[in-house]
Order: C-alpha cells, then structure tokens, then sequence
C-alpha cells in the first residue's frame, strides 16, 4: 500500500466515522436509527447488520461497475442491495432468531435504507472495489457507534439496564441493572419523542464540539505570541 | 429625541409576568382551599427548580444572569406547571418536568422568546408519557391532612385508597369504556353540579384569573374567545349527536384544563399565534384537538398535546393570517 492509497482510506475512515457521519451530519436513514435505538442490543444488532450490507454492496457494485448501464442504475443498485439484504435476512431468522423476532420488518427495510443507495451512488459506482467496500464500511460504523451511543443512553434513561435482552446474542450472559431495582424508568426516552430528543441533543454536542475546535484552530497564532 | 409613538406604555417583562402570578392566585387559593395544601409545596419545589435551572443555563451560554432571573419568566412557567400535575405528585418528578421545560423547552431553543414549545405543556406531556400512573393521582375532596399530603409529596409511603379520586374527565372515560352511559357515569361523587366536585369552583376562579388579565390588556380577547368558543361548538355537536356518549358542552368547559388553558396557557406570547386573525385559528385549533383527545383518545385531558401540536402550527398561521398593511387593501402587494 502505497502513500496515496493510506491517503485515501485514512480519508476514507475519517469521513465515515466523524465528518461526514451518516447519522450526526447527514441525518439520514433517520427511520431505522430511531425505531431500533430503544436499546443497545437492538441497536448495534441492526447497525452491524447495515455495516455488512454497506460493505458487500459497495464492494460487489464498485466491481460490476463497468457493466451497468448507467440509465438503469439505481434498479440494479437497489435489486444487489436487496439480494444481499435478503442472504442476511434468513441468516438472522436461521441463527438469531430471537433478535429477529425483535427487529422486524427493519432487517428487510435496510434495501429502503437511503444510506445504502446512496453511498452506492455516490462512491461505489465511480470507485474500485476495495475503496467501495472500505468506504461502505467506514460509513457503516461511523452509524454504528452513534447507534450505539443513542441506544445505550435511551435504554439507561427509559428502563435503567444496559445491554439489556443481550441473551438473545450471547447465551447467559446478562443486562447490567444499572440504577438499582427501583428506578421507575423515563418512558419517554424509549418511546419515538425519546429518540428525537437524544438524538437532538447528541447533534448539538458534535457541532458544539466543532465549534469548539474550530474556534480553537483560529487562535492559536495569538496565543502562540503571547505565551 | 424621541420616535413615534409618543405615548409609551410601561410593560417590561417583569410587569406582566407579575401581572399574570397576581392573577393566578384565586385558582392557586381556591385550590388549597378546596384540595388541601400539598399545591403550595408543588409550587415552591417547581420555582426554586425553575430558578436554579434558568440560573445554570444562562451561566453555561454566557449571558447575564441577574437580568433574567429577576423578570419572574422563570416563575411563571414554574407555577404554570405546578398547577398542571396533580398536586400529590412525587417531588423529584416535579423537579424532573421543571428542568425538562426550562432546560431543553427554553434555553435550549435560545431562552425567553425563542421555545417554540410552550415549556409548561412539555413539562407535561414529558411526565403524562412518561409516568401516566403518577399523574392520574389527584387527591379527592378533603381528602387528608396537611401532613399526610406533604409526606406523599416529599417521598412518604403512598396508600392509594382514600386519598385519591378520580378527576371527572378520568371518571367519565372509564365509566364510558365500562359500557356505562353519560347519564349514569354523572351521578358518582367524583362529579359536582355540571363537571367535577369542586374542580368546576377552581375551573371558574381560572376564569377570574383570565378576565383580569383581559382587564389589564395583558392578553387579547382572541385566544379566550375562540378556545371558549369552539370548545362549546364541538362538545355541543358531540353531545347533540349522542348525549350518552357524548358529556354536555357545560362539562367541558368546566373539566380539566379547558379555562385555564384557555386564559393562561394558550395565550402564551412566545409559543402561541401573535395576528389576530391567527389567534383565533390557533385557539380553536387547540379546542379542537383537546376535545378529539379527551373523547376518543387515550390520555385523561388533551389540553397539553393540544397546545403542543398547535404550536407546531404557529409559523404557518402566522404566515397566512398576516393582516393587510395600513392604507393598502387585501391583495395588494405590500
């Protein structure tokens, strides 16, 4: 691997995780990321779930690339990313069946997922396979941790456990009560005015955390002087 | 030298927020009076969380706190939310609904002036959703000592029975769901001579409350007019469609928070419409919903969600009631 290409995958990474944020910058693919944040579990489940297909789409469009014709492309984006959605799909029925009892219609709803199409679109039909696969992945965990983030505050708001229903992944293990036996629960944080809320509220602390930055990269030429 | 107008007419913040604390007090007393005094903790709890909060979040953004700490806006949202919960509620939850609204309904969006959510109503719907066994526990009529009441709200042991009843609006919900008529529902202690025992006395000194607001042309008659108004028209239509499904117009506007709403909550200046002609949208709007809620809906009163959907509502009435600029006529191009 050469300089350009550690370039242009840092470029890649750094994007996916933080500047470009498919759910903190982008705001898209809001309806799966606050109908299944109501819990850790849940949530990293359906993001890992998304990584994968981000992944194997970008990478199988970015390598059938030259072959579709570019009037029809988003149909055949959509048929690869449904095939891949679908593989996914009976292997959550077949070996997590639990979990897919819980998540539902949003493991086939991943195809709708604007997310998906649009990285597709957007990198994966002008770029080779490998960078299509990295930046499908990139993009894919810089979803996950958010995910993550917002289903584990929710779910210790709304309910005061976390990794709550983890049994349904690992077998025996189980959710931390974290705030004692007696804590009532915030409902709203587990009901949909909850995930807007937190949501809301983990945006602002990333564009005050730029701002911040920001305002810290303008200065240092005067602080600089006068240290 | 001055600009035009010339007469000027001394209202601060600090004045009409006084104003409308003065005129909540024969509710506040009547209430007390009626329901014993775990209402004054509430209000007490609701103000020194209120002021702490607006204290904290005008230090974390930078702005003066003094000015803003002193013009009672802070208050008047406290009090407006104590009078909303049942008195007998739990005293972290009104600190919780407290912060909530000041915090996130107000400073948030960029304090006093900015929510477009009225903060008392979210403080509201935060705790209804979120806690809805807690606030259906309103005490009854003379329900129980001072010390008993201040010991449920300061976190002493809950013995439901007895001490709590029904509001009539819950009454006539679940008298209705248990296959019961309105005629029938009506005749259960829980109701007075047209709406509940005694709540009808606190509804009517919510009216008086508002009346001197309008004396004092804090408020227009708009907002009041058209929420009253329409209130009575689509409970009037109810009730003449099917009168044993349908409670009397009489008892809607004495239940629950329709007077008070109607003079206090919805004429909020910040959240609410500001044209004319928009606030008489927006007001029926609200009387609208809130009768929608309580006779098919699932929540006890729909006043708070109401409130909330309609201020949603507010940029668009606004925009589309603008009324004409003086000298031209409706059309002409400003």
């Amino acid at each position: 691997m050469n300089a350009d290409d550690r370039a242009l995958y840092g470029d890649i990474t750094r994007k996916g995780l933080w500047e470009n944020n498919t759910a903190l910058v982008q705001l898209l693919g809001l309806c799966p990321l606050l109908a299944v944040s109501t819990s850790f579990v849940n949530a990293v489940s359906l993001s890992l779930a998304t990584v994968l297909v981000m992944a194997l789409s970008g990478g199988t469009v970015a390598a059938l690339r030259t072959l579709i014709p570019h009037e029809i492309r988003i149909p055949v984006f959509i048929l690869i990313i449904a095939a891949l959605v679908t593989c996914l799909d009976l292997a959550f029925n077949a070996w997590l069946h639990d979990l897919y009892l819980v998540l539902g219609i949003f493991i086939p709803l991943i195809v709708t997922n604007c997310i998906v199409l649009a990285r597709v679109e957007a990198f994966a039909a002008k770029n080779s396979p490998l960078a299509a696969a990295w930046d499908g992945a990139a993009m894919g965990v810089g979803l996950l941790w958010v995910l993550a983030l917002l289903g584990s505050l929710r779910e210790l708001v709304g309910a005061g456990t976390l990794f709550g229903g983890i049994d349904m992944v690992i077998p025996g293990a189980h959710a931390l009560q974290v705030f004692g036996e007696h804590y009532r629960g915030l409902l709203i944080a587990i009901l949909p005015p909850g995930a807007f809320i937190f949501l809301g509220l983990l945006v602002a602390a990333r564009n005050a955390w730029v701002a911040r930055a920001q305002a810290r990269a303008s200065r240092p030429p005067a602080a600089a002087v006068s240290a | 030298m001055y600009n035009s107008p010339y007469l000027r007419q001394n209202t601060s913040v600090r004045r009409v927020m006084g104003t409308v604390m003065v005129a909540m007090l024969p509710a506040i007393t009547v209430q007390v009076w009626l329901f014993g005094p775990a209402l004054i903790a509430q209000l007490a709890i609701a103000s020194l969380t209120a002021l702490a909060c607006e204290a904290v979040m005008l230090g974390l953004r930078g702005r003066p706190v003094a000015p803003a700490l002193t013009d009672l806006s802070a208050l008047v949202t406290a009090w407006l939310i104590a009078v909303c919960l049942p008195p007998l509620l739990p005293w972290w939850a009104t600190v919780l609904g407290t912060s909530f609204a000041l915090i996130i309904g107000k400073h948030l969006y960029g304090g006093l002036g900015q929510n477009p959510f009225n903060p008392a109503m979210l403080a509201y719907a935060l705790l209804i959703v979120s806690f809805p066994a807690l606030m259906s526990q309103w005490p009854g009529l003379q329900s129980a000592d001072a010390a008993t009441q201040f010991g449920w709200v300061f976190g002493g042991e809950r013995v439901v029975d007895g001490m709590t009843g029904a509001t009539p609006l819950d009454a006539l919900r679940t008298g209705l769901l248990t296959g019961g008529d309105v005629g029938a529902v009506m005749q259960s202690p829980a109701f007075g001579h047209v709406a509940g025992a005694g709540w009808e006395w606190v509804a009517l000194a919510w009216a008086a409350g508002g009346l001197l607001l309008l004396a004092l042309r804090i408020i227009t008659w708009h907002i009041p007019v058209a929420f009253i108004g329409a209130m009575a028209l689509v409970s009037a239509i109810g009730w003449l469609i099917d009168p044993t499904q349908f409670a009397s117009p009489a008892f809607h506007l004495l239940a629950g928070g329709t007077l008070m709403g109607a003079f206090f909550i919805a004429t909020d200046p910040v959240s609410g419409a500001t044209t004319p002609r928009g606030k008489l949208v927006f007001a029926a709007g609200i009387a609208l919903i809130a009768w929608l809620i309580r006779a098919f809906g699932a929540y006890p009163d729909g006043i708070a969600f109401a409130v909330l959907l309609m201020n949603i509502c507010v940029p668009l009435i606004d925009m589309k009631t603008q009324p004409p600029v003086f000298g031209h006529k409706k059309g002409d191009a400003p």
